[in-house]
């Protein structure tokens, strides 16, 4: 155990070390917050913030009915918040965050549907519909247009 | 005694469907002509029966009698008289109760007064609302029956779910379900006159008022709706593509489809097959979203029915009633021909194209909805949400909506936008078509962090607004008819929702702070501060209160309170927003959780002209409302005049 105590304080370091830009710009001015500070906290950057906000506007908090992280209030969007405010103020692409939740959650999370073999039916759906409309409509005007 | 009473009515009621069938079937073959007669007073009588079953259920609610079952899970001693009252329907068997009350009150009502279909034609239609109303009879009497009594009376109710206990939710259903069965009458109309091989203009204006009521509640409920879940929910959302949400869309759509291809029909007997077509469609829709709420299939708030059981006797019944339809459909289609033919640039080609593009949203918005539990029964779970609903569907409305501020300016049947009579068209609609492009440049060149679609919802609502009131152009504005009025206010209603959507994805402020009473924070043009906390108690409820002084740029503040209410009958928790609207926009502030280190959690949102969005559903409504008045009006003098023509024959003695 002794041997191990080294390590552990190396990935603690290294770990602070990691997060020490996002605690000194994000967190400095606030008092400590209960184990999620960003559930119910914006990030201070506009610009991120939206990020942030747009990309939890299409994850689904897996707790709730039909609702999104970014309108519940459940712990558990609460806490789906903080990460993805955290990740973002990192400097993560919001798709990565989403490939991130989606390896831990399943497709369930994500309110955009992958293309995958399963959801193409999905994506194929307008195509098929416009083409119908538009062989339906061929057909009535050219009819039409005899008169 | 109350509830045996109800029971037995209920029965009744179910036996007078099966003699209006079978009677209405009868009457149908020459050899059963006798039985003619009965159709229409039977149909009035079951309809007085079944009004009196849900009357005694309702006394059951009102008076808490525990010892009856249903009373007993879902209401309570101490609930406030208006929510006993809408706990009748806030639960499954009640709420089938008055399903198939409306229902027979309504087929009652078209026995009682419609006089100008064809006899046939009209005891073909009673027969087929008795046949639909004895699915959902069957369904009541033999697995959810709302009279059943309890061996052993209840100490005390069970109560209702804090969720439900407001106002809007009171009425919303009931409104729902009388758009849901005026669209089973249009439905009834449309087997009607498959069965007969009757379908024209007379056909359209019959089937049209109850099109047109059935699309005012449905609209009515919608818009109810979406304001509940944007002011209950808690964070400002209006609308979430949730199942139970798009289960009340696909009717409207289908009957809004209908609405336009009932006036073809009506008037010029075009679109016949079509129109029927969009009449079996658009209850089928209703039916489907009936299935998807009441069978537990999804889990919500809405699907309070968790049994199998339920679930696949409405799925049979939906077998039974569609598949039955559209049978019939494929069996007469070839009959019922198309009617009248029309050219590329007329008024039916562009209702043509607005119900095809309905019928294409009402198709994503179906298998956006539908294709998570086929996947689910596969093994994968997928979600389906606004990423996907919000662009497909606008690959549709858009183009909608530019035709309709075209559409009501063509003529019928032929029409031209070249030549010198055109500018009558091309100079107004070109005027509109600039003020979209100029927003739309506007957007671009001022304020490119608004992402693609609300840009384009504010460049066509900037458009279609003015627009939708070019139909007025050069008339006589008191002698205009009040269809056409309802027609523009219709329309106009459209663009100021879509207006008010756009605008709120647009323009809206959110602010996330913990604050101690005393903190200030900025909303947009808000400065809000925090005065104090303080406890509150309702009728069934205790609640801590926020009192927050809000003051719009310098303006004096107003006082805002937000709660978080704690229910105990049955123990659950509800934030109760509190809106300071303003003509242009809406301060939405929430009351959360405390802090550990003393600090309030608090929301606050700043939504630019977001009331819009409802005052638009309202416009809409209001659009069928006189539309259906000036209909309504019209046939009672035609009524009254041919009463008048009869009786003026008679005295002459021919």
């Amino acid at each position: 155990m002794n041997r191990l105590l080294p390590m552990k304080r190396l990935l603690i370091a290294l770990f602070a070390l990691l997060l020490a830009p996002v605690l000194a710009s994000q967190l400095s001015a606030q008092d400590m917050l209960p184990p999620a500070p960003y559930a119910y906290k914006q990030l201070s950057d506009p610009e991120q913030e939206a990020k942030a906000q747009a990309l939890m506007e299409t994850l689904r908090c897996l707790k709730c009915q039909s609702q999104s992280i970014a309108d519940s209030d459940a712990p558990m969007a609460g806490d789906m918040r903080h990460q993805v405010r955290t990740r973002i103020a990192a400097g993560e692409d919001p798709e990565a965050i989403r490939q991130w939740l989606i390896e831990r959650y399943g497709d369930y999370v994500s309110y955009t549907p992958q293309v995958k073999p399963i959801t193409w039916p999905l994506f194929a759906a307008p195509a098929v519909i416009l083409l119908l409309a538009a062989l339906l409509l061929r057909n009535r005007f050219r009819k039409g247009g005899k008169q | 005694m109350i509830a045996e009473l109800g029971l037995a009515v209920l029965w009744m009621a179910a036996a007078l469907a099966v003699l209006q069938l079978v009677a209405g079937v009868l009457a149908l073959r020459p050899e059963g002509r006798q039985l003619a007669g009965l159709v229409r007073p039977v149909a009035v009588v079951q309809g007085a029966l079944v009004a009196v079953a849900f009357a005694a259920l309702v006394s059951l609610f009102l008076t808490t009698d525990l010892s009856v079952k249903l009373v007993a899970e879902n209401s309570h001693s101490m609930k406030p008289f208006i929510f006993k009252l809408a706990g009748t329907w806030g639960n499954h068997e009640g709420s089938m109760l008055l399903w198939v009350t409306i229902m027979g009150v309504a087929g009652g009502f078209v026995a009682l007064i419609e006089k100008r279909l064809p006899e046939n034609t009209l005891i073909a239609t009673l027969a087929g609302q008795a046949f639909v109303s004895l699915g959902f009879y069957a369904f009541l009497l033999l697995s959810s029956n709302p009279f059943e009594r309890l061996a052993e009376p209840a100490p005390e109710g069970a109560g209702l779910n804090p969720l439900l206990q407001d106002i809007g939710l009171a009425f919303h259903p009931p409104t729902l379900y009388v758009g849901y069965v005026g669209l089973s009458i249009a439905f009834s109309f449309a087997i009607g006159a498959l069965v007969t091989r009757d379908v024209g203009p007379a056909f359209a204006r019959a089937m049209r008022p109850w099109v047109l009521g059935a699309w005012i509640f449905l609209t009515l409920g919608i818009t109810a709706g979406s304001y509940w879940a944007y002011y209950t929910l808690g964070w400002g959302g209006w609308w979430f593509w949730d199942p139970v949400e798009n289960a009340s869309l696909m009717p409207w759509l289908a009957a809004t489809a209908l609405l336009h291809s009932c006036s073809v029909l009506a008037s010029r007997n075009a679109l016949k097959a079509w129109t029927v077509m969009l009449g079996v469609i658009a209850f089928s829709m209703s039916m489907v979203g009936t299935f998807l709420v009441r069978s537990g299939i999804l889990t919500s708030v809405h699907a309070f029915a968790v049994d199998p059981e339920r679930g696949s006797f409405i799925l049979a019944l939906l077998a039974v009633y569609i598949g039955g339809a559209l049978t019939l459909f494929g069996l007469r289609a070839s009959t019922v021909t198309e009617g009248a033919r029309f050219s590329f640039v007329s008024r039916e080609a562009a209702l043509v194209l607005n119900n095809v593009m309905l019928c294409g949203i009402l198709g994503i918005v179906l298998i956006g909805t539908l294709y998570p539990l086929l996947t689910e029964a596969m093994g994968v779970k997928v979600s389906v949400g606004p990423p996907y609903f919000n662009p497909v569907s606008a690959v549709f409305a858009i183009p909608m909506m530019l035709v309709m501020g075209v559409g009501p300016l063509l003529r019928w049947r032929q029409d031209s936008l070249e030549g010198k009579g055109a500018a009558r068209i091309t100079l107004p609609v070109g005027i509109c078509a600039l003020l979209s492009a100029a927003v739309l440049l506007g957007v671009v060149l001022f304020a490119h962090h608004i992402k693609l679609l609300p840009a384009l919802g504010l460049a066509v609502a900037a458009g279609l607004a003015p627009a939708s009131f070019l139909p007025l152009r050069g008339r006589n504005l008191r002698r205009t008819p009040l269809p056409t009025w309802g027609m523009v206010i219709g329309h106009f209603g459209i663009a100021v929702a879509l207006f008010g959507m756009a605008s709120e994805s647009a323009f809206s402020t959110e602010k996330l702070a913990a604050m101690r009473p005393g903190d200030v924070q900025q909303v947009g043009p808000w400065t809000v501060k925090l005065d104090g906390i303080g406890p509150v108690a309702g009728p069934n409820w205790t609640a801590l209160e926020a009192t927050v002084a809000a003051g719009y740029e310098s303006a004096a503040p107003v006082m805002l309170h937000p709660q978080a209410r704690t229910f105990s009958n049955p123990p659950g928790n509800r934030t109760e927003s509190a809106l300071k609207t303003r003509w242009n926009g809406q301060l939405y502030a929430v009351l959360g959780e405390e802090g550990d280190d003393g600090r309030w959690q608090m929301r606050f949102w700043w939504k630019p002209f977001v009331p819009m969005i409802w005052y638009g559903g309202a416009l809409i409504a209001l659009g069928g409302l006189l539309a259906l008045l000036g209909r309504v009006a019209a046939d009672i003098r035609r009524l009254v005049a041919t009463d008048k023509i009869a009786y003026r024959r008679m005295k002459q003695g021919r």
